[in-house]
């Protein structure tokens, strides 16, 4: 393996939250998978191993602010089960805008929670018809004095229901289009603030899916994060900085895959020797690994880029989250083929992965808008570099 | 309130093989471990320390490395640790182990409960927590599956073959713990973290004032003359069918082999 000249704390987040998930998620993760239920147990250990906060600064109660160092703990996690990890990691994607936008008021009030991870947050852009093209939101968000009044639903929402925490996308200025978008905290138990059903999903599924409802909802304005119009921008720059918490799971999920494929092809014995002693079998398992360790590479390059202070890495973000969470969808797949009919039955926890897999491809932005994004960053570097 | 939580490094008996030629164990690779019983001694102490406020004090004797196992308990919340370590300790039996950690606890002022495991799980003798009872003067209770302090005296419950037994008595007292009373604690991070820059301290011999003769191989009165693994069970069998065939066919067993 690749060495990737880990801190002796780093080796400690590692070790840790693999210890935890070994000993919390992995007895459970068959039977969350399968009735759906919301993984507490699991999340309530790794807050009392202190790893909720590792993205949150120590004075806002967290364990160093470290982008690096949460992907630690999310792969590791992720590398147990998908739906711990994405709702372990939908926390920070839900905490992040008030990281980077909100007032040392607010940093104060809502941080220290969720770093402890007594609480949880979670981040409402998608809605029914504005997935991709999140210019199209309806929810509104309009003044009314020292207040706003919100109306609109929220779809699909990681964490919805469990969470206490909700950052929204409204729009406060239909006129002003993406610049009359604007971004709230909005606390559960607001008045005229429900949830809809909880989706029943192909993977990750004990994590809670879920519609945010806003029926005249009437929150202060002293709620809004950042500026009036500031919406997108808030949006936009939350998931450059989580992007690489996704090809993180990506990365973790793979793993998994790779060890439980490398595993079983040496006890699996046909035509009188383990599989593995096949060469077909060997190739499969060595482009797994390669493909694996180019992953885990970028997304821990890209996180350290962003740890040092780099101030645009929108481009790698995009990058490790695409080749992460492409690389794991084909591992696990492949993983399933080198298990045969077993990786094909429930009783095998490969198919399990697979069907974790997919999302990464899916949410934070599909993989064909990463590439979109990526494509016209080059476009503007080569304009950029030819004035 | 202030706890001392004797504790053991021992190998990881899920990971020891044995040398089926000399009957001993494999020791070399085996990592080392806190003896199961004693994280629940330490957690116990936790516990008891959150709802009663004072210290956790961790107590080992063993080799230098056994300072891990102290890390490893302040890494799930012990305050303070301390090995006791000498070579004039080596080949300690359970009278001479138990003389040496009370000799370091006498050092160690005041406290109000010593608590152990109910016993290791290389040795699995269940007489050092006792012993050191014995030593300082103190009262002992075993096999604790619960345990309630109120003001000067505890009351514990332990968990006996065939009924639970309830018992009082006053602090300081020295109680060894079954696995039943809690599930340990994981190690947090911020504990890692506290337990890599911990300072362990550490007494020896001269420090404890002990006596050579109650110390190391020479004041053991026991010695192991010999390790072996009994003879593996044969596999039962397992009669089926519906319970009146079973009988018949279990009577039948029995007089073919003429027992009947
Ligand atoms: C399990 C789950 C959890 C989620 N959690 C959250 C959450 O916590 N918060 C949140 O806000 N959202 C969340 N989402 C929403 C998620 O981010 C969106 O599903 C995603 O952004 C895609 O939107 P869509 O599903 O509407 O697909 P669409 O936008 O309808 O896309 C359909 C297809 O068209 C392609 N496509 C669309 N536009 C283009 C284009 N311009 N160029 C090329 N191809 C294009 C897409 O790549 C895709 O293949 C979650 C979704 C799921 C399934």
């Amino acid at each position: 393996m690749l060495d990737y000249l880990l801190t002796e704390e780093q080796i400690m987040i590692r070790d840790l939250a693999r210890k935890v998930s070994l000993e919390k998620a992995l007895p459970k993760r068959a039977e969350w998978d399968e009735t759906g239920e919301f993984p507490w147990e699991a999340l309530k250990a790794y807050a009392a191993a202190d790893l909720c906060g590792l993205y949150i600064p120590e004075e806002l109660g967290g364990m160093g602010q470290s982008v690096f160092n949460f992907c630690l703990a999310t792969e590791q996690i992720s590398r147990t089960c998908g739906g711990v990890g994405v709702t372990f990691a939908a926390s920070a994607l839900g905490s992040t805008p008030i990281l980077l936008f909100g007032s040392p008021e607010q940093k104060k009030k809502y941080m220290p929670p969720i770093a402890a991870g007594k609480i949880l947050a979670a981040f409402g852009l998608t809605e029914a018809s504005a997935g991709s093209d999140a210019a199209g939101l309806e929810t509104t968000a309009i003044k009314d004095g020292d207040y706003y009044i919100v109306n609109g639903t929220k779809q699909w929402i990681t964490n919805g229901g469990e969470a206490d925490t909700y950052t929204v996308i409204a729009m406060t200025d239909k006129k002003r289009g993406a610049r009359g978008a604007s971004a709230f905290i909005i606390e559960k138990g607001t008045p005229g603030f429900t949830f809809g059903k909880k989706e029943n999903k192909m993977g990750i599924r004990c994590s809670a899916t879920r519609e945010l409802v806003f029926q005249d909802c009437k929150i202060h304005k002293g709620q809004l994060l950042g500026k009036e119009g500031l919406g997108f921008i808030v949006a936009m720059k939350t998931l450059d900085l989580t992007r690489p918490g996704i090809g993180a799971q990506a990365v973790g999920i793979a793993q998994v895959a790779l060890d439980e494929a490398l595993k079983y092809s040496r006890e699996r014995i046909q035509f009188g020797k383990p599989i593995a002693s096949l060469q077909a079998i060997q190739h499969i398992l060595a482009d797994m690994a390669t493909q694996i360790e180019a992953a885990r590479a970028l997304v821990y390059a890209t996180a350290r880029m962003i740890d040092a202070g780099a101030t645009d890495y929108t481009l790698p973000a995009s990058e490790a989250k695409l080749f992460a969470s492409d690389t794991a969808m084909k591992v696990t797949i492949d993983a399933i083929q080198v298990l045969g009919g077993y990786g094909y039955m429930k009783e095998y926890p490969v198919e399990k992965m697979a069907r974790d897999a997919k999302i990464t491809q899916i949410y934070e932005g599909t993989n064909q808008i990463q590439r979109n994004q990526i494509g016209l960053a080059l476009i503007k570097e080569l304009a950029a570099t030819k004035k | 309130m202030d706890i001392i939580v004797c504790i053991k490094q021992v190998p990881d008996t899920t990971e020891v093989r044995i040398n089926p030629e000399t009957n001993t164990l494999i020791r070399e690779g085996v990592p080392s471990i806190v003896n199961p019983f004693d994280e629940n001694a330490i957690e116990a102490a936790l516990q008891l320390k959150d709802l009663h406020g004072g210290k956790v004090t961790v107590v080992t004797m063993g080799p230098p490395q056994a300072a891990e196992a102290l890390k490893t308990a302040i890494a799930m919340g012990a305050d303070e640790a301390v090995l006791v370590s000498d070579r004039a300790f080596a080949g300690s039996d359970t009278w001479a182990t138990s003389y040496t950690l009370s000799q370091a606890i006498k050092k160690l002022g005041k406290f109000d409960l010593i608590l152990c495991g109910k016993q290791a799980i290389d040795g699995d003798t269940a007489q050092v927590g006792p012993g050191i009872a014995e030593w300082l003067g103190l009262p002992q209770v075993t096999f604790a599956s619960k345990i309630e302090v109120e003001g000067n005296k505890c009351k514990v419950e332990r968990l006996l073959e065939e009924v639970n037994e309830v018992v009082e008595a006053p602090l300081p007292v020295v109680i060894t713990v079954v696995k039943q009373i809690n599930t340990p604690r994981l190690p947090s991070l911020k504990g890692l973290m506290r337990a890599k820059k911990a300072e362990i301290k550490t007494l020896n011999a001269a420090e404890i004032n002990g006596d050579p003769k109650n110390m190391g191989l020479n004041g053991s009165p026991t010695s192991v003359v010999k390790i072996f693994t009994p003879p593996a069970r044969g596999g039962g069998e397992i009669l089926g069918g519906e319970p009146a065939e079973i009988v018949d066919k279990l009577i039948a067993k029995i007089k073919d082999r003429k027992i009947i």
